[in-house]
């Protein structure tokens, strides 16, 4: 009896290996935890139009660039800053020529209370919010735009007590949505759908306020010889998944 | 090589910690004594309460405890009311995620210092007309003394490599909430590894020395719970 069973498990983890093993085109891409949404969208069509298969890790940029010197089999990085891309290439890990800029984020300062944000962000004067949420300005790009802006206003010493740092820009998100912090720099992409900010109230920052907060791909030394990974590198550039990204809240 | 902030995370670390420690031990020598003694339709639920922290995923606790403290949470409109404000972000909320998140580590090993004494003392004790009361701290409490010690040992311990918790509810503000294992997370997603290497070799070192302490007892009493 038991024989049989076993048998029949083999037999059909054996079914469930053949058409993995059929799937020689695959693609496994590292991507930064804020373009998740878009990112699913976007293999989902490529996988649809080619046929090939597309396998995403998502998770914060620092971790991947440390996973990626440590031999972490990634084809493709899409990561959340332009700077990792280009120590990765200049370390060598990364392929010369390769790097492009997928998407440029945009910064938000939002509350999950409608009414609270005015649209001038005036709110950071007036200093009436308890707690404000900031991604780290040291590891993400969004937290260092975000101290930008606060410091061109004249701000940074009024609103330093009351800073609340997000080790990332989700995490940061989390604070907000929860409403421990009352207001917080988050990305755009967080709160956009449909082109408009979804829920409680925002400030879409101007980007001649901070450096642009540019999102750089590269393809790594995994996927140096694969054809896939390249047909992905350029499906991301078409039309069609700038308007994916677009419809997220970036800009290009 | 260290630098002020990591100093100060440092000191931030062994002040939750040894709170923690404290706490937790006046909190889980009654619930553990309860666990061990009663025939409560409600042991079995209340212990797998007590062990959860135990099996899920830390980043989940922290953000349970994060909406819990938040102002729809019950904790949170609890302080909110009495005038306190929030306590997410605060040493007061890391204080409270710790215990949460230490609270098996603290309550199993007493738990099993007492179910090993068994009835038999309890009942000689009873026989000589102590009061369950003086039974309690003359007999039991005393004969549970390596499962109290394995009990602060853990607690502390478990308690300064904690991460996930205080990553989610405790906003990374230096004196407050950063603690040495945020602070290695930062630098190291900031690429820093020194200061990393530094910072985590500290932790290594630490850990081994408190395994060791423990490994050594258990061999000079024979009888230590780990």
């Amino acid at each position: 009896m038991l024989r049989i069973t076993f048998k029949r498990l083999m037999s059909l983890l054996a079914a469930c290996l053949v058409p993995l093993a059929a799937q020689a085109a695959e693609v496994s891409v590292a991507v930064a935890a804020n373009f998740t949404a878009p990112m699913k969208v976007i293999a989902q069509d490529f996988e649809n139009n080619t046929g090939h298969k597309v396998t995403l890790a998502f998770g914060a940029t620092g971790q991947f660039y440390a996973q990626i010197k440590n031999g972490a089999p990634f084809a493709i990085l899409l990561a959340a800053d332009d700077a990792t891309p280009a120590k990765l290439e200049s370390e060598g890990f990364g392929v010369a020529g390769t790097r492009f800029t997928y998407a440029t984020g945009k910064l938000v300062l939002w509350s999950k209370k409608a009414d609270l944000v005015d649209n001038r962000g005036d709110i950071l004067r007036y200093g009436k919010f308890d707690k404000i949420a900031i991604a780290n300005p040291k590891l993400a790009p969004y937290g260092a735009a975000a101290m930008e802006v606060v410091e061109k206003m004249g701000l940074t010493s009024a609103i330093t007590p009351k800073i609340v740092e997000g080790s990332n820009i989700s995490q940061t998100f989390q604070f907000v949505s929860s409403e421990n912090a009352s207001i917080g720099f988050v990305a755009l992409s967080q709160v956009f759908e449909g082109g408009r900010i979804k829920e409680g109230s925002g400030w879409i920052v101007p980007s001649n306020m901070h450096k642009s907060i540019k999102q750089d791909a590269v393809v790594l030394n995994a996927g140096k010889n694969n054809a896939t990974a390249q047909a992905l590198m350029q499906y991301l550039r078409s039309d069609k998944a700038k308007a994916v990204i677009r419809s997220f809240g970036y800009e290009l | 090589m260290i630098s002020p902030d990591a100093w100060q995370a440092i000191w931030l670390t062994i002040q939750l910690a040894t709170l923690t420690t404290i706490i937790l031990l006046v909190i889980s020598t009654p619930l553990a004594w309860w666990l061990s003694q009663t025939q409560s339709r409600w042991r079995a639920p209340i212990a797998a309460l007590v062990t959860l922290p135990l099996v899920l995923p830390p980043t989940v606790l922290g953000f349970y405890v994060l909406v819990l403290l938040g102002p729809h949470g019950w904790v949170g409109i609890l302080t909110q009311s009495l005038g306190i404000g929030l306590l997410s972000f605060s040493f007061a909320g890391l204080l409270i995620g710790s215990i949460i998140f230490s609270l098996p580590f603290a309550v199993q090993p007493i738990q099993y210092a007492f179910e090993s004494t068994g009835r038999r003392p309890l009942e000689v004790a009873a026989t000589l007309r102590a009061r369950p009361i003086d039974t309690f701290f003359t007999v039991a409490l005393p004969l549970a003394k390596p499962g109290l010690l394995t009990a602060v040992v853990l607690s502390f311990a478990h308690t300064v490599g904690e991460f996930g918790v205080v990553l989610m509810i405790g906003g990374n503000i230096p004196g407050k909430t950063q603690v040495v294992s945020t602070q290695i997370y930062g630098h190291v997603e900031a690429m820093e590894y020194t200061q990393a290497h530094w910072l985590a070799g500290g932790m290594v070192v630490f850990s081994f020395l408190i395994l060791l302490f423990l490994t050594r007892l258990a061999k000079r009493r024979g009888r230590i719970a780990l």
